[in-house]
């Protein structure tokens, strides 16, 4: 009404803008995106800025304390603490962050795929992914890394596939709700191939979805992975990463606690940061996160 | 109803013998199998091919895979790689303390969570909700070694007030658990209150903007009768899936906190046999995990339809 | 007199919009309602209707805010009291009979446990009396098997029955007013007009007062004394019913008037152009300013007083003796005639559809699944240029119909031919591009049938890339001609339909359907879900359209008024199987099916001279009957066993009006004539 009288262009972008304004102007929105953001660039930038070889080990000054020199102390090994805790996000970005768009889209094309087939078939693969989801992620993710190794390239193409696996639920279920409304039809009765139908109406429509739980699943893949490399099966020595340091460090934690409390903190405001602009994206678009099983 | 309890149950029981397919299938394409791990550098020559036919291992997959999961049914979960022990011995003892652990953070999380939901839902936008709202988030997303972590340090290290590993042995008894069991219950607690937590929360709001709610109070029935006799019974329907499938998370979870508490449990008991490569332990394991994870999903679909009286009463519409 | 039960005192009520100023929906309002006596409001959606009745109830929804004014009930101030004293009042002395009672009784509690809750909170009953009493109310309000009803819940009643337990409900704290928010709206026509003859006689007897808040003039002039205008969440006139609906003195309320298709009048209705201002923007003058054909420099400077007329009414309006000038009946065009010996069009024979397939397991026994079904025996002809009316309560089958002829759901018997005797394939997957294109379906709701993430550009270009291989320059311009046709500008193509009023998005998708240059046009409810006055301007363009492109419709709805403005022939559907069909003059006429001749005794029209006549139970059927005559469990003009057993016979008359009846078409015609004669006199 207002609205019309002097509406916005509406040019392919206006839509990503006005999305992201409204992400920015939530306070949930703006520290998550800052969080995520500031992360990011650090990764890429650290290996520049560390003030400290991160692999320099010094027998002379093991477990010290904070200083000048060593913000956050030395660990066990007399390495400095910051300068690990600068780099110790790269490995865990590097991987989710090229696994979670793997995950989100083939899941995503599974998931229309198997909702658009419908009948038998869709029963009878809805109930091989109800069986992948049975196990605990951890299960499936050690036997494979045992027996391949921790690589990047045996990490990378496992997250994907075990991640991709709930999207397929996810954009089943959306599917589902945008075919049964009538624009699908009057695209069906006019007579366009499955192909446009897919493209034009049922896409953009499933979109908003897979970007919410995209970005879920990235939150939840970091979870992973640095519980991984916490349990000591993911990324090895002396490569810094904040879930490795955390494990090493628990072991002086009465009397080092800065060991700890460094990745810590890193780890924790990158995924609260996801998870913040997670919510924010949800709310933005009129997606109801909350409704979501943690799985 | 019957109808569609009965399809439930059997898509359930689907379910688990296709996982139980996924198992065997997933374990037999691993490279090496029970005697490689058993014989480790020995695996070789005559040595491997006796093991193998001692074992029964030269046999086509098929029909190995019809024994093992017959055996299963009968509750033989065969005989592990490495110690030659029955597994099924080797589990029950880790598996009851994985059991208690889930029980307890269920016992103190369902209800507190449940609570908190409706309280923030009711209280929306008010200091309480922004308070627990942003405290769900810290729960729910920080991995759950860190808060291990950040909670041994607190109550263990600095004040020393709890255990911060757990010593007891794996056959002792549940009592003797208390009080090294409680800081694995809270972290456990903590993640899974938040997620329930904030379900109930948005389910709560969305009932209480319904138009029954609406007429109710224009009826003139008082708000706390409005609260307890007409939202929370439609509010707290979805919330029995929700809760499953948080148990169902548990079961995951619970893995990295067994570790880190050197708790006596099923996960940590899954974590070295994955690491020994005891593989018969490693298909055993997953068959149970699946099965209870089948198992719950069912139960909370079972109680959804009883609770329900609308999928209660399909029966009477549709014939 | 008796002093006023409810007052309102120049009350208004706004938002806070997201520019933070305020906005508001309702703007110095002043009412009273005195005992017994009856009222209704009436507007179009937003006006404002509902919120002024809930406000009466000192109930404003989460987000509004009384900004100035009082409202007292019985002499107190209802925003002023306290919540005890609110929840003592609401319910007993002063209750609601919502709109939609689907979504206001509370899911999770029977029937039985609501009504007690009711009488436990207002009524003087004692506790062992309860069920007797809840069970008493039940039957008052004409339900079946009160005490079956006791322990139901609410999604295992129909709609209609529904409405009723709302009223019982209502009626438990014994109110001396009762507000009613839409309470038909959605139901059936003949339900409808069994739930306000209920609803006249509750009030008659009880001595209640009532505020009936409703779209619907011909229900508000059934059931009320007075009725107050709203527009734009103000009032703008206040008049005893005969005066309001008869010779309305604003020219909103004329307007209005004039947008209603009416059974009497085979006319087109006349359009109300341009919308209601949001709230907020009205500016300093008349709301309704810059739809007014009398408006004047004055008009738009000042806002107008709700001024009292020596005749009795109050309006709001500068220059309401001149409102007579504004004419009142269907200056409308009649619609176009159709060429007797046409070539057909659409030809349907013996048609039949399906929901369920036979189950698989059914399949292996040998067992014969297949349900009776859901529309069968369809023989139906359309000329070329002539609109065929599709007519029918909810589950008649003539949407069913539609999306068989589009391709969507194909039929399990029968053929489907189209001009030149060409058949069309079931699926519209098989169909040539050919007949794709021929054939267009409009759907009934526009927020469904337009992609939310298109602009109308991209809606419009899809037909005009798929059937004519348009691009670059030409489709552009041929998209804004094609707009241009349904009176929307060039300006509107790069829009989203999020940024269209109702109106404009059903125009959008009429649009849409004539970029394809179609044959066959067919129209699912297109105007059900309009307000009146803008569902006039719809079936004006679709009648221009007609005309200057030689398109042939197939229109359903169950509106018979709508389908009379707008058809040629009409076919009356009942539970998926023809029951009349022939031109609609004759059809609205006497003598018609027993079923026609309940449909058209229901309807009301917005006329205080005119009494419904109720002659069948408003039972809802949810499947056809397996033999005889599909009509045969409600008709009022039953002969014996052989409805039950054999199939009617057409009955034809000399002009190609056919009904499928026992009866001969003279014994109907005896029966229903004396009938009138009766009623007359």
């Amino acid at each position: 009404m207002t609205l019309a009288a002097n509406p916005p262009r509406n040019t392919p972008w206006s839509r990503t803008i006005s999305v992201l304004r409204d992400v920015m102007s939530r306070p949930s929105g703006a520290i998550g995106l800052f969080l995520v953001a500031f992360h990011v660039v650090l990764a890429i930038v650290s290996p520049w800025i560390v003030p400290h070889d991160y692999k320099a080990m010094n027998s002379a000054m093991m477990l010290t304390g904070p200083d000048a020199a060593h913000w956050l102390g030395t660990d066990h090994l007399g390495r400095d603490v910051f300068s690990r805790v600068l780099l110790g996000g790269r490995e865990a970005l590097l991987v989710t962050g090229i696994a979670t768009p793997i995950a989100v889209t083939w899941g995503g094309f599974g998931g229309i795929l198997f909702g658009l087939i419908g009948g038998r078939v869709d029963e009878v693969l809805m109930r091989v992914v109800d069986a992948f989801l049975s196990l605990p992620w951890i299960l499936k993710m050690l036997v494979l890394i045992v027996t391949f190794g921790t690589g990047i390239e045996v990490l990378i193409p496992t997250l994907a596939f075990f991640y991709g696996i709930p999207v397929i639920r996810i954009a089943r279920a959306a599917t589902h709700d945008v075919v049964a409304r009538d624009f699908v039809s009057a695209a069906r009765a006019r007579g366009h191939s499955r192909l446009t139908i897919i493209r034009r109406e049922l896409l953009p429509n499933v979109l908003d979805t897979l970007m919410v739980e995209g970005a879920m699943r990235w939150s939840w893949m970091l979870l992973a992975f640095s519980s991984l490399s916490f349990l000591g099966f993911g990324v090895s020595p002396p490569t810094p990463d904040w879930g490795l340091m955390i494990a090493d460090a628990r072991g002086f934690m009465s009397f080092a606690p800065w060991g700890v409390l460094g990745p810590v903190i890193a780890l924790s405001s990158l995924i609260i940061g996801i998870n913040l602009t997670a919510d924010a994206l949800a709310k933005a678009l009129g997606i109801d996160r909350a409704q979501k099983a943690p799985v | 109803m019957l109808r569609m309890l009965l399809r439930r149950m059997f898509l359930g029981a689907t379910t688990v013998v296709i996982v139980s397919m996924i198992i065997f299938a997933g374990v037999e394409m691993l490279p090496g199998d029970a005697c490689t791990a058993f014989l480790e550098r020995e695996a070789q020559g005559k040595l491997l091919e006796n093991c193998r036919e001692a074992q029964g291992l030269n046999r086509p997959a098929v029909e190995r895979y019809i024994d093992w999961a017959s055996s299963a049914v009968r509750g033989d979960l065969g005989i592990s790689a490495n110690g030659q022990k029955s597994i099924a011995e080797l589990v029950g003892d880790r598996l009851a303390n994985s059991l208690l652990l889930a029980a307890c953070s269920l016992a103190l999380g369902v209800p507190l969570a449940i609570f908190l939901g409706v309280v923030t839902g009711l209280w929306r936008d008010r200091p309480v909700d922004l308070i627990l709202s942003t405290l769900t988030i810290f729960a729910m997303t920080i991995p759950e070694f860190v808060s291990a972590t950040v909670l041994i340090l607190v109550f263990s290290v600095w004040l020393g007030w709890l255990p911060g590993i757990v010593l007891t042995s794996a056959s002792a008894p549940a009592a003797e658990f208390f009080p090294e069991i409680m800081l694995p219950v809270l972290v456990l607690t903590m993640v899974m209150t938040a997620h329930i937590l904030r379900m109930v929360r948005s389910s709560v709001i969305e009932v209480m903007a319904g138009d029954y709610i609406q007429m109710a109070t224009l009826k003139g029935v008082p708000y706390w009768r409005i609260v307890f006799r007409h939202a929370l019974p439609n509010a707290l329907l979805p919330a029995i899936n929700v809760v499953a499938l948080t148990i169902a998370w548990l079961l995951g979870g619970v893995v990295v906190i067994e570790v880190v508490f050197n708790y006596p449990g099923l996960g940590r008991m899954m974590i070295d046999a994955i690491s020994d490569r005891d593989l018969p332990v490693v298909q055993a394991i997953a068959l149970i995990v699946a099965t209870v994870y089948v198992c719950v999903n069912l139960s909370a679909d079972i109680l959804t339809m009883i609770a329900n009286p609308r999928l209660r009463t399909l029966h009477m519409r549709r014939g | 007199m008796s002093a006023p039960l409810i007052e309102i005192r120049d009350i208004s009520v706004g938002f806070t919009g997201k520019s933070g100023a305020t906005l508001p929906v309702l703007r110095n309002i002043d009412l009273t309602v005195k005992a017994g006596e009856s009222i209704g409001i009436v507007g179009e959606s937003g006006s404002g209707k509902s919120t002024l009745a809930l406000a009466a109830m000192g109930y404003l929804k989460r987000g509004l805010r009384l900004l100035e004014g009082s409202v007292a009930f019985q002499g107190q101030d209802m925003f002023a009291r306290t919540r005890t004293e609110l929840e003592k009042i609401r319910g007993g002395e002063l209750a609601l009979i919502p709109q939609n009672s689907g979504q206001s009784l509370t899911p999770t509690l029977r029937i039985g446990a609501q009504l007690i809750e009711a009488l436990r909170l207002h009524s003087d009953v004692p506790q062992a009396e309860f069920s007797a009493k809840a069970i008493e109310l039940l039957g008052q309000v004409r339900l079946p098997d009160p005490a079956a009803i006791m322990t139901r819940f609410p999604h295992e009643l129909s709609g209609g029955q529904q409405q009723r337990a709302a009223i019982a409900m209502a009626l438990a704290g014994e109110p001396t007013a009762l507000l009613l928010d839409e309470p038909t709206t959605g139901l059936d026509v003949t339900t409808q007009a069994h739930i306000l003859e209920l609803l006249r006689d509750i009030a008659r007897n009880r001595d209640m007062a009532m505020v009936y808040v409703s779209h619907d003039l011909g229900a508000i002039a059934r059931v009320c004394d007075r009725v107050v205008v709203m527009y734009a969440g103000e009032v703008v006139l206040d008049g005893s019913t005969r005066q309001v609906l008869k010779a309305p003195v604003h020219p909103y309320a004329r307007g209005l008037l004039a947008s209603i298709p009416r059974l009497s009048d085979p006319r087109l209705p006349v359009a109300l152009d341009g919308r209601p201002p949001a709230p907020g923007g009205a500016g300093q003058g008349c709301s309704f300013v810059d739809r007014c054909a009398l408006a004047q420099e004055q008009c738009r400077s000042r806002r107008p007083v709700l001024e009292r007329l020596p005749s009795g009414e109050s309006v709001r309006c500068f220059r309401h003796e001149h409102a007579e000038d504004l004419s009142l009946t269907g200056s409308g065009a009649i619609p176009a005639k159709l060429d007797s010996d046409a070539v057909p069009a659409l030809r349907l024979d013996d048609v039949a559809i399906r929901y369920n397939r036979p189950r698989l397991l059914d399949k292996l026994l040998g067992r014969d699944s297949a349900s009776v079904a859901t529309v069968d025996g369809i023989e139906i002809t359309v000329a070329k240029g002539e609109t065929l009316g599709l007519v029918g309560e909810s589950g008649s089958g003539k949407s069913t119909i539609l999306k068989a002829v589009a391709g969507l759901l194909p039929p399990s018997d029968g053929r489907i031919t189209v001009a030149g005797g060409e058949a069309l394939a079931p699926e519209v997957e098989q169909r040539s591009p050919d007949h794709l294109r021929r054939i267009q379906l409009i759907f009934q709701n526009p927020d469904d049938s337009l992609n939310p993430r298109q602009t109308i550009a991209q809606i419009l270009e899809q037909p005009l890339k798929l059937y004519f291989g348009l691009s670059g320059d030409a489709l552009h311009q041929r998209s804004a001609e094609i707009l241009e046709r349904v009176r929307l500008g060039a300006h509107y193509l790069d829009r989203l339909p999020s940024q269209l009023s109702g109106g404009e998005k059903q125009r959008v998708a009429i649009a849409r359907a004539f970029a394809a240059d179609p044959d066959l046009v067919l129209c699912d409810e297109v105007t059900s879900a309009l307000d009146v006055s803008v569902q006039a301007a719809v079936l004006d363009l679709l009648n221009d359209l007609k005309s200057t492109q030689g398109t042939t419709y197939v229109f359903v709805s169950h509106d018979l008024a709508v389908v009379r403005a707008l058809s040629d022939r009409v076919a009356v559907l009942y539970q998926g199987r023809l029951c009349e069909l022939g031109p609609s003059a004759d059809v609205y006429a006497t003598p018609s099916h027993p079923y026609t001749e309940v449909l058209l005794g229901a309807v009301l029209e917005p006329d205080p001279d005119t009494a419904p006549t109720l002659s069948a139970d408003d039972v809802v059927e949810l499947s056809p009957p397996v033999r005889g005559c599909p009509f045969q469990r409600r008709c009022p003009r039953k002969i014996g066993p052989i409805c039950d057993t054999d199939a009617p016979p057409w009955r034809y008359r000399a002009d190609g009006h056919g009904i499928r009846c026992h009866h001969t078409i003279e014994d109907l015609e005896t029966v229903q004539r004396k009938d009138v004669a009766e009623r007359c006199a």
